[in-house]
């Protein structure tokens, strides 16, 4: 149809706006030396070394929850680079508002093993954050943890702080309104946050494609008058490039940003009875697991010197050994308690709870 | 006749009446391809094809905005919400929107609206995933809720909330999903909404209750035989508008009640329950109407939900206070 208005130019214009930003292609090659970020040796051996670690704990924490010693859990490997190199951006005191597959980020930020493990079993005790670990437990409402990221980021804006507040959700996440809330809030009041989308194609069943007519997902920056862009999320140098600029305009006065990265969960959605069989293909399973961030990162640190299978070999039993460590600790946790519970519910504890502490003591006491 | 679990009673009636009424669409988060997380829309869409079983975006409210819409334009929808832990996310769509509709437009629209969804505990699940909030949509007026705790009654019940004009609530206890199977007729029947139903007669104390603690209910009222006690188990099925007939009658039968819910005590539908024996019934009473119900925390961590969740040694418990007052 013959246009009068003109609607449709410029969403053609923005959406040719968003090309997909790598830096290492799948090959372990730099493609893009002017987005480079500026990392010392040590720094890219430290983020390998962290990949490396995390692909060890996602492999022994879904074997430790068939064996029924972990609870709710939600498979990373694949995910790593977008993961852990946004994170790898931040700084002590910037916070993190994590979703339910985000464990690995509040990891690397300080979170002890052992209360990631309790957190999986479901003890309270996994969900108390050590004081200067500036993180929140993983939210499991899809989208909620967007909005507080507002919050957050105005906060330490109001605090005259130069940090900022980063949250994760999936491309199923960006369907919430709560999405649309979060980065609009923080656009108006310029607070200094950062919105990650880990496009992992898939929502549980749901392909990306059903989530929205949109063409990218980081172009929905565009309506909160955000800067948005979309990068390769197995990619580990681009998410990081990503992200350190977010921060560094978030933390001149610019305000939000938001980051798409384009990955793929390898597992199941969790393992919690999910068949990604009924939903995904074969050859699309492969065709990912070529893009894999560890695979590219290795062969581009091992060409630089950087990297050695003895080197990685360490990492991976210092990780089997600290998560051996880490369960032990979790094991000897006290058993979680209704009274526990109880207590926990307010500052002080009105008259129905007092009576309710008294029976379940008694309960639990038998 | 067939064997069947609720589940499959459930998927069952979809079924039915996806075949009987070219109005009714299905949709919601994972129920396409995938056939829902518990697998209720198995085979659906494959059979009735994606413009009448689809997956939606991943958003409650929408979800909840979109069955209003559609019931506008004339369809039935059955819309899915994956966990009811998650209406939070669409309780203005629902208690603030769709429960409201038929009156604030004095009678001229209506909403045949059947909001399908899985709740309750007892299977480790993470946060807001096993939340009893049936009490938050039993105090919404403008909505009807409804709480099966059998494959057959889920069939009857489900086919006669889908054929109703207003909102159902339809609360599917993930619990009770594939706990046993029962004969479940495969051609159509329907079961009214707002009755409650007898699961055991008897003549010392009336149990009320719903929904997976009906199971509880009916294991005490066994064990109580045994010391000599004849216990009536009255399920409610429905617990908006409540079988207030039912209840009191059996009431008045034994002269003795206790409530039973999963959900906390606070505000609860067992507090309401016990308001209509008291202003309906109190004189034949031979003793004060007691519940049993999970204590006023949010729901427990996992680790702590087997001591947290009532069972039926509470229900014994509370019964035998109530018996011998
Ligand atoms: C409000 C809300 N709705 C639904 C769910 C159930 N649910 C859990 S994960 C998920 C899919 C999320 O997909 P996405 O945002 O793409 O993230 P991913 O799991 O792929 O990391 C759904 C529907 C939930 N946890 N919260």
């Amino acid at each position: 149809m013959a246009s009068k208005t003109d609607a449709r130019k410029a969403l053609e214009i923005v959406e040719e706006q968003f090309p997909t930003l790598q830096i290492l292609n799948e090959d372990g090659e730099i493609v893009n030396k002017a987005a480079m970020p500026a990392l010392t040796d040590e720094q890219l051996q430290e983020l390998m070394r962290r990949m490396v670690y995390t692909r060890i704990l996602d492999q022994r924490s879904i074997s430790l929850n068939r064996q029924g010693r972990l609870g709710f859990y939600a498979p990373t490997a694949g995910q790593e680079a977008s993961q852990l190199a946004s994170q790898f951006a931040l700084e002590k005191e910037d916070f993190i508002l994590p979703g339910y597959r985000d464990v690995p980020q509040l990891i690397w930020h300080g979170l002890p093993l052992y209360q990631a493990f309790l957190f999986s079993r479901g003890h309270f005790q996994g969900n108390q954050i050590p004081d200067g670990v500036n993180v929140l437990s993983p939210q499991i409402i899809i989208g909620a943890q967007y909005v507080q990221a507002a919050g957050v980021a105005l906060g330490m804006k109001k605090n005259g702080k130069k940090s900022v507040a980063i949250t994760y959700t999936g491309d199923g996440g960006t369907s919430q309104g709560d999405f649309y809330e979060g980065m609009n809030f923080a656009g108006a009041f310029k607070a200094p946050a950062i919105f990650v989308v880990q496009n992992n194609r898939f929502a549980i069943s749901t392909p990306v494609a059903k989530q929205s007519a949109a063409k990218t997902l980081a172009q929905k920056a565009v309506a909160a008058g955000i800067p948005g862009i979309q990068v390769d999320g197995m990619d580990p140098l681009a998410v990081y490039a990503a992200t350190h600029e977010a921060r560094e305009r978030a933390i001149n006065g610019e305000g939000p940003s938001l980051i798409e990265t384009l990955t793929y969960r390898y597992g199941p959605h969790t393992m919690s009875g999910d068949d990604p069989t009924r939903y995904r293909t074969a050859e699309l399973d492969n065709e990912w697991e070529k893009k894999d961030p560890l695979v590219r990162f290795r062969k581009f640190l091992e060409n630089k010197g950087l990297w050695s299978e003895a080197k990685e070999n360490e990492v991976i039993e210092q990780a089997k050994e600290e998560i051996k460590e880490a369960i032990k600790k979790a094991d000897a946790a006290p058993k979680q308690k209704v009274t526990d519970l109880i207590s926990i519910m307010f500052e002080e504890m009105p008259y129905n709870l007092k009576e309710q502490y008294e029976i379940y003591q008694a309960k639990e006491s038998k | 006749m067939a064997q069947m679990t609720m589940i499959q009673a459930i998927t069952d009636a979809l079924r039915t009446e996806l075949k009987n009424d070219p109005n009714t669409l299905v949709f919601g988060e994972d129920v396409g391809v995938n056939g829902g997380v518990f697998r209720a829309t198995e085979g659906l869409q494959k059979e009735f094809g994606e413009e009448r079983v689809f997956d939606t975006p991943l958003a409650e409210s929408g979800i909840g905005g979109l069955s209003i819409g559609l019931a506008l334009q004339g369809f039935r929808p059955i819309p899915e919400i994956q966990f009811f832990g998650f209406v939070f996310e669409a309780m203005d769509s629902i208690a603030g929107q769709m429960s409201r509709m038929r009156y604030r437009s004095g009678g001229h629209y209506h909403m045949p609206i059947t909001v399908r969804s899985p709740f309750g505990g007892g299977v480790h699940t993470p946060e807001l995933h096993s939340d009893s909030l049936e009490g938050l949509m039993a105090q919404t007026p403008g909505l009807k809720v409804v709480v099966p705790s059998t494959p057959y009654d889920a069939k009857g019940l489900l086919l006669s909330a889908i054929r109703d004009n207003d909102p159902v609530i339809f609360l599917e206890h993930l619990k009770l999903y594939r706990a046993f199977r029962e004969e479940v007729p495969e051609e159509e029947y329907t079961i009214p909404l707002g009755k409650a139903d007898v699961k055991r007669e008897g003549s010392d104390l009336s149990i009320i209750t719903y929904g997976a603690m009906v199971h509880e209910s009916l294991k005490a009222a066994t064990e109580l035989e045994k010391e000599g006690y004849s216990v009536e188990v009255v399920d409610l099925r429905t617990i908006s508008p409540l079988d207030v007939e039912t209840i009191i009658a059996s009431v008045e039968k034994t002269g003795r009640a206790i409530v039973v819910q999963e959900a906390q005590k606070q505000a609860g539908v067992a507090a309401n329950v016990v308001a209509e024996i008291n202003e309906r019934a109190i004189l034949s009473l031979e003793a004060p109407v007691l519940r049993v119900t999970a204590p006023d925390t949010v729901y427990p961590f996992s680790q702590a939900e087997s001591v947290w969740l009532p069972n039926y040694k509470d229900v014994m418990e509370t019964a035998k206070k109530v018996l011998t007052f």
